[in-house]
């Protein structure tokens, strides 16, 4: 039986289709009182008095807090990631107490009855506010003199963060070939579809917190640091779970308060963000303003690169807010071979909504910036955007390899992900259809993007995270049950949230196991039922704790060995373990099936001495290295040189992503991969205005593509598996968002490159790219606010 | 308080609404029907989407009182005969879902489609589900799920299954 490359369809998809889901917002046990909150209207200001009488006095109110209510109790949110020994982190209340920094930032909640009775509620406090200077540019906050996001600090600067490998001075000196571009990486809004959500209910001396989360071990563990509430006094469920995205990685302040509300009121309180507040409260990602310069040899060989970021961390650091655009420095070289390269990282506090993890975190960001780069440096030379990159990329019999940003490679093939490539999306017949478009002057020209990317994954191997001075380990957790009618529970600690664990999971252990694959239920996303875990982030989920599953069913074979051996009165060395039976080798017909054994082991009737009446085993995956996903991903798009719209007319991702276990989920997972990064490079931007309001609260303002806004994807894989883990998986969860973004802009600008347009500013919106052709230099080179080039259909240019 | 008699998924439910309530909540809070769930304020996800007299309808966008007297469907009303209805097993088939939020509305709107046009093209399909956001699948089953059903329930003994 071979479970793994198999195309199951998924087990979760019962309840999902069938609407018997058990959303956090689903669940409402007898007494549950709603939460409200109610949120600064206001970029900066000071709170100078919080009138909430008239709310109190609400019928269905039950209660109404203010931050200073909730001073003495609500300690600060955690950052786990403190990337630099002087890095400023300012303490972060759940609640606002005296100013807030950013639009949305919570100033008072109502608990009430139900829902309307709660918001009705929110409309009678009234909060004194004294508006002070927002802060929305980067560029300006780290001038001097401008006006700070946390006075005490004396800056808008919360760390510098550099890294240098080889000798830049000497790639830059003579080098033929320099360039600069600066790249903004516009801030983008995770938007998944199930809203937040979070009911805590008290459970005798303790607490039950549900919570629209992706990592519920972690949060169970900061909810304890954050409220002194023993840890063995919380439980914390992820229960179905709607997409997250980096998102629903975090500890946000609604889920401590919903905590503090519960044990105050002794009742179940539940609050569910609507979009609107979502939009401003979730947290952002991306954001960051790259200046890039690069030194190349004529021949097209890169010598050097030297980066400089900006990074926007909004107005607090989050969980893992200033670890973000650090993942990017070992991601800007790409899969190229240079001389020297040196990363500096500037994180930036504004008064907008703080940034943490959104779908690939901080290496989109590099790629992006080393893949329009290269289609810059053939542009420069006259070269072939594919020849430049072969010129320099690292061959398939180097590896593994040592890059010059410090990781080694364990294994990639670009050659062959290239060529795949090439022959799907039919290069040469679209090259000479875009020529022909020039000849003709057609209106509506032909522009081919190329991305060849990797990415680093499967997070982490824990003494990597320690050397970047992260908080926590890697490691990942799985434990397999087996009952005594020979079914198999497995337990994991990896939190789903639509990856299709529940699937994969049973594959694997159905193939190590040899049983049937209907006969494994997976476990997971409660910490009382999976007491460990590190959660699902960082497209960790296969290679990390599948490979702890992996290593939990060895567990069981070991043991059942053992005992088998006992059974078939044999040594244990002439044991063979084969499709869940143990045969003597070289004995035909002696032989005992592991759920024959399992029998054996829950009687203990006959137990060799020493041997427990359970073949369940648990074991832990720390890896050595990270997984190293690689492709090749072409985009044609046709950009209407009169209307500057964009259409995308196919695009072809070949991805490696090493042994696949489920062909089907990894296929949904670059599918969907491809539509958050090409709606990066098309649709979406979080716009702030002057004053630092959000303008893009709503999903009418913040565009997130629809079917009709998509193309139709092909999608091809090699095969070049992982050495760093036994099942040579790779993660594949944030690919084809790493690798799209850079794809997509890249075929805008190459469809415009007759014109002079070296640039379109990320979205390439009509007006955008219009405004590029027509030599706008905002649009041409994104201006200094992330918006003023012209936001979504604003027609004074987004100012 | 208005008194309201609406037909969840073939069961008659009386009650007592404030005339604001939003059909969405009077079905989640009110008529247990939680297999409905919102994804928006502002009726541009279409997660919430189910069926009143058999049209499409996004339940965040009507007033439960404007439901008095009418049907609804559910994604929970459909194959309550015990086969489930084409559209689900075709969603299942194709892998056309990930975290299966926007996965009720998607099928409610996909089987109004269907009502609509019996053999949507690709084009068709993606412009017919425009309203409807799924933040996972980048949509490309979703349109293969919609083929699917829709060849099934063109074929005269398929049809015979679909429960309601």
């Amino acid at each position: 039986m071979t479970e793994i490359g198999t195309a199951r369809r998924r087990s979760e998809d019962a309840r999902l289709v069938t609407g018997r889901t058990r959303w956090t917002d689903n669940i409402a046990p007898a007494g549950t009182l709603y939460a409200a909150f109610l949120r600064s209207p206001y970029a900066h200001a000071r709170i100078t008095g919080v009138d909430a009488e008239a709310a109190r006095r609400r019928p269905n109110v039950v209660a109404v807090l203010t931050g200073a209510d909730l001073a003495g109790e609500q300690g600060a949110l955690p950052c786990a990631w403190t990337v630099t020994e002087d890095m400023r982190n300012p303490a972060h209340p759940p609640m606002a107490v005296e100013e807030v920094r950013y639009a949305g930032e919570p100033v008072a909640c109502v608990v009430a009855r139900d829902r309307y009775a709660a918001y009705d509620a929110l409309e009678d406090i009234d909060v004194d506010y004294e508006p002070l200077p927002a802060v929305v540019d980067m560029e300006r906050a780290v001038q001097d003199g401008a006006a700070l996001v946390h006075a005490d600090l004396g800056t808008n600067e919360s760390y510098r963060w550099v890294f240098e490998n080889g000798d830049l001075d000497a790639a830059f000196r003579d080098a033929p070939v320099v360039l600069e571009r600066r790249y903004v990486q516009q801030r983008l809004i995770p938007t998944a579809m199930e809203p937040r959500a979070v009911l805590c209910e008290p459970d005798g001396d303790g607490f039950t917190l549900y919570s629209a989360t992706q990592i519920p071990h972690i949060l169970r563990l900061m909810l304890a640091t954050v409220t002194g509430i023993g840890e063995h006094r919380i439980r914390v469920v992820a229960p179905d779970v709607g997409g997250g995205f980096g998102s629903k990685l975090q500890v946000y302040g609604e889920e401590v308060l919903c905590l503090l509300l519960a044990r105050r009121l002794g009742r179940p309180v539940k609050w569910t963000e609507t979009r609107s507040e979502g939009n401003m409260a979730v947290h952002h990602g991306r954001d960051q303003i790259q200046r890039l310069r690069l030194a190349a040899d004529g021949d097209g060989r890169v010598r050097g690169l030297k980066v400089d970021l900006l990074a926007d961390m909004g107005a607090y650091l989050m969980l893992v807010t200033p670890g973000i655009p650090l993942l990017g420095a070992f991601m800007f070289n790409g899969i190229y071979k240079m001389d020297a390269y040196s990363f500096a990282c500037t994180g930036v506090f504004t008064t907008k909504t703080p940034t943490d993890a959104y779908r690939g975190a901080g290496r989109p960001e590099a790629t992006f910036g080393i893949e329009r780069l290269m289609d810059e440096l053939a542009a420069e030379l006259g070269l072939d955007p594919i020849e430049v990159r072969r010129r320099n990329w690292i061959g398939h019999g180097e590896f593994p390899y040592d890059t010059i940003a410090g990781l080694t490679y364990d294994s990639g093939d670009y050659e062959a992900a290239t060529d795949k490539a090439l022959a799907l999306f039919e290069y040469d017949k679209l090259r000479a259809e875009q020529a022909d478009r020039r000849e003709r002057r057609d209106p509506v020209q032909l522009g081919i993007g190329v991305s060849t990317f990797t990415e680093m994954c499967g997070l982490a191997p824990s003494r990597v995270l320690g050397s970047l001075s992260y908080g926590a380990g890697g490691w990942e957790h799985a434990a397999v049950r087996v009952l005594p009618s020979g079914k198999v529970e497995v337990v994991t600690g990896s939190s789903a949230h639509g990856q299709g664990h529940e699937t994969a999971w049973a594959q694997i252990t159905a193939d190590r196991l040899g049983v049937p694959f209907e006969d494994v239920k997976v476990l997971h996303g409660d910490t009382a039922v999976s007491p460990k875990g590190m959660d699902t982030y960082g497209s960790r989920s296969l290679a990390v704790g599948g490979v702890a599953l992996y290593r939990a069913c060895d567990k069981v074979i070991d043991k059942a060995r053992v005992l088998a051996a006992h059974l078939l009165e044999a040594a244990e060395g002439d044991l063979e373990f084969t499709a869940g039976r143990f045969a003597v080798r070289g004995v035909r017909d002696a032989g005992v099936t592991l759920q024959e054994v399992t029998s054996a082991a829950f009687a203990a009737h006959d137990l060799p001495d020493g041997v427990e009446p359970t073949l369940d085993s648990d074991a832990t995956f720390d890896p050595d290295n990270f997984s190293f996903p690689h492709g090749t991903h072409l985009c044609a798009a046709e950009v209407d040189t009169e209307t500057g719209m964009v259409r995308l007319r196919s695009y072809v991702a070949v991805d490696d992503i090493g042994k696949v276990v489920n062909p089907l989920i990894v296929e949904g997972q670059v599918h969907g991969g491809l539509a958050q990064g090409i709606a990066q490079a098309l649709y979406e931007e979080a716009v702030y205005d002057a004053d630092g309001n959000l303008t893009t609260t709503t999903m009418a303002d913040y565009l997130v593509p629809s079917a009709a806004d998509l193309p139709a994807f092909t999608t091809d894989r090699t095969e070049t598996p992982a050495t760093s883990n036994p099942l040579g998986v790779k993660g594949v969860g944030e690919a084809g968002t790493i690798a799209s973004t850079p794809a997509v802009v890249n075929a805008v600008v190459d469809a415009l490159r007759p014109f002079g347009v070296t640039d379109v500013p990320m979205p390439c919106t009509p007006e955008r790219v219009w405004r590029a052709l027509r030599g706008d230099q905002g649009a041409g080179h994104a201006s200094a606010e992330p918006g003023a080039a012209g936001g979504l259909g604003s027609a004074g240019g987004g100012r | 308080m208005p008194r309201i008699t609406v037909e969840v998924d073939g069961a008659v439910h009386q009650d007592d609404v404030e005339p604001r309530v939003l059909l969405v909540h009077h079905l989640r809070d009110r008529a247990g029907r939680t297999g409905t769930p919102v994804g928006c304020d502002t009726s541009n996800c279409g997660a919430c989407t189910v069926l009143m007299d058999g049209l499409s309808v996004k339940s965040c966008s009507v007033l439960a009182v404007q439901a008095d007297g009418r049907e609804i469907t559910t994604v929970e009303g459909l194959g309550l005969g015990g086969a489930p209805h084409p559209m689900q097993r075709a969603f299942h088939e194709e892998h056309a879902l990930q975290c299966g939020y926007c996965t009720p509305g998607m099928i409610m709107a996909a089987i109004d489609l269907l009502r609509e046009n019996p053999d949507p093209s690709e084009t068709e399909i993606r412009a017919g589900l425009e309203g409807n956001l799924c933040r996972c699948t980048g949509y490309q089953n979703i349109v293969r799920a919609v083929r699917r059903a829709a060849a099934e329930m063109r074929d005269p003994a398929a049809a015979r299954e679909v429960a309601p």
